[in-house]
């Protein structure tokens, strides 16, 4: 008998932070090579796919052929930068159906080579796309988007820049112990607010790197996981949402968090505070606040309190929160932080952080994505991870 | 700010009518005879109710901001914004002829045609 109906047995974050050197395909073979190495499996042990649309070509036909693999399903749902959540979600659903036993995620990019500006630069989008003549012509943007879901948020409930600036505090005082982090230095509540302002509220440091890299993880069958020599990490619980502008009725409040993470906790049969380490996305700060309300680790409007005074430091805080240093400070590959909060929730069930940020006896995680642009349309995907 | 060209993008069978009135001054909204409601931004079905019988209506024109940000780096500076109509959406605009610094959450505003993409005119609008 198993409690979970499968587990992730294996978990690589790609080393590098600059690929000049490395190809999108490269950087998700590289990626996918480590987490089965990770596992102790092989390519040939693959029999589940699941990419994004960060890998160019029609859903996963160029990767598929690349890697040589020979799949019984696949899969190539895309929600941005969550879209590994779902896929960790999916694989364990399709691997419960009995549609396959190992199923491989990968992601690959690198927007750092290619000069990318991530959040200020207008993304053109596809002409077909019905919301993009009503917004592409206004100049927007994502750090624009996630700053009106700021602003509202300290109109509302008095959270201040002061508060955000606490949660760029807290990644980098983990970041600080992370040899592979872009961003190593601890910064102060004033060097964050004291940041060029970019897009009010939201300052420079407000924001995730810019990084080049990937990810990448292996899901199985308890069957199998169980003959690995790795520690068995469950997934106990799944939730998945999106929330758009609910046809002009617009409600910036709350994200599609909100119910992703109560889909997620009903399955799991926990409360928020039985969670011992989360993984949050962070794409900017506000990010953070608005996830920490919607998964209920404290009252709606108490976000800004509530992450002040490094309560999201680990040993320090109640809420150890992105003990890698997250996307504010080590990596946000291809400008997709999912993938990385996954890998850095399995390395503290499994004891293996850095001694300085690793959570004791970490019996159980969340990792959370958002992806899309959190105040015009976006997804939102829960996974809670058990040591057995 | 530049933008490249997308020449299908404003003159579409189910918008078109929009921005034909746009050019002429005129914000249009879309909106339900089966459950009375408009919508944000205009489309064949209601997103409300699912009914096909929606119909243009000319909007007041008049709302208040319930959310903006300043893009200090954009040239120009841009002012991006969702604006409350009195009809009750919210659509996603600009703030315009404005201080940028003076702008708060509830203020009043009124609509104010600027330059498109493409020859067209697009809904901003202004401090009332």
């Amino acid at each position: 008998m198993t409690k979970h109906p499968a587990h992730i047995v294996g978990a690589y974050e790609h080393p590098t932070r600059l690929a000049s050197d490395k190809t999108v395909a490269q950087l998700h073979a590289e990626a996918a090579k480590g987490a089965l190495d990770d596992a102790g499996l092989t390519f040939a042990d693959v029999d589940g796919f699941f990419c994004g649309n960060d890998m160019p070509g029609i859903g996963a036909f160029a990767l598929v052929d690349y890697l040589n693999l020979d799949l019984r399903h696949i899969d190539t749902t895309d929600t941005g930068g969550c879209s590994y959540q779902i896929h960790v979600a999916h694989a364990v659903q399709a691997i419960a159906a009995g549609k396959c036993d190992v199923a491989l995620v990968t992601l690959g990019g690198r927007p750092r080579a290619d000069g990318m500006s991530t959040g200020t630069a207008v993304r053109p989008g596809h002409p077909a796309q019905p919301d993009i003549p009503f917004e592409l012509p206004f100049g927007n943007v994502i750090l624009g988007s996630y700053a009106m879901v700021a602003q509202r948020h300290m109109h509302d409930h008095g959270t201040t820049s002061e508060q955000l600036a606490w949660i760029k505090v807290a990644a980098s005082h983990h970041a600080q112990h992370n040899p592979r982090a872009l961003l190593r230095d601890v910064v102060t509540v004033e060097d964050v607010v004291n940041s060029p302002l970019l897009a009010d509220p939201l300052h420079r440091l407000d924001c995730c790197v810019i990084t080049d890299g990937g990810g990448a993880l292996v899901i199985a069958r308890p069957e199998i996981a169980r003959n690995l020599a790795r520690p068995l990490v469950g997934v106990r619980g799944m939730g998945e949402a999106m929330k758009g502008q609910n046809g002009g009725r617009v409600d910036l409040g709350y994200s599609a968090i909100a119910a992703a993470g109560k889909r997620a906790f009903d399955q799991a049969g926990v409360r928020p505070g039985d969670i011992r380490y989360a993984s949050l996305y962070d794409s900017f700060t506000i990010t953070v606040l608005m996830q920490i309300e919607d998964l209920a680790f404290c009252d709606k409007g108490q976000g800004g309190r509530f992450v002040m005074d490094g309560n999201l430091i680990s040993g320090v805080g109640r809420l150890p929160f992105n003990t890698d240093g997250g996307g504010l400070c080590n990596n946000h590959p291809a400008n997709r932080g999912g993938m990385t909060k996954i890998i850095e929730a399995v390395r503290q069930l499994r004891g293996e952080a850095h001694p300085a940020v690793q959570v004791p006896d970490c019996t159980l995680a969340l990792a959370s994505g958002i992806g899309g642009s959190l105040g015009m349309r976006h997804a939102g995907s829960v996974v809670i991870l058990e040591r057995e | 700010m530049t933008h490249p060209p997308h020449p299908a993008l404003f003159d579409n069978p189910e918008t078109g009518a929009f921005w034909q009135a746009a050019a002429q001054g005129r914000l249009l909204l879309k909106s339900c005879r089966a459950c009375g409601s408009a919508h944000w931004y205009p489309r064949a079905i209601c997103p409300h109710c699912g009914s096909a019988d929606t119909h243009w209506q000319d909007s007041t024109g008049q709302g208040v901001i319930y959310t903006f940000s300043v893009l200090r780096k954009a040239k120009p500076m841009t002012v991006p914004a969702y604006v409350t109509l009195d009809e009750g959406i919210s659509l996603f605009t600009n703030i315009v002829d404005c201080d940028p610094d003076s702008l708060r959450i509830g203020q009043r505003v009124a609509l104010r045609f600027i330059d498109g993409m493409d020859g067209t005119r697009l809904p901003a609008f202004a401090p009332a």
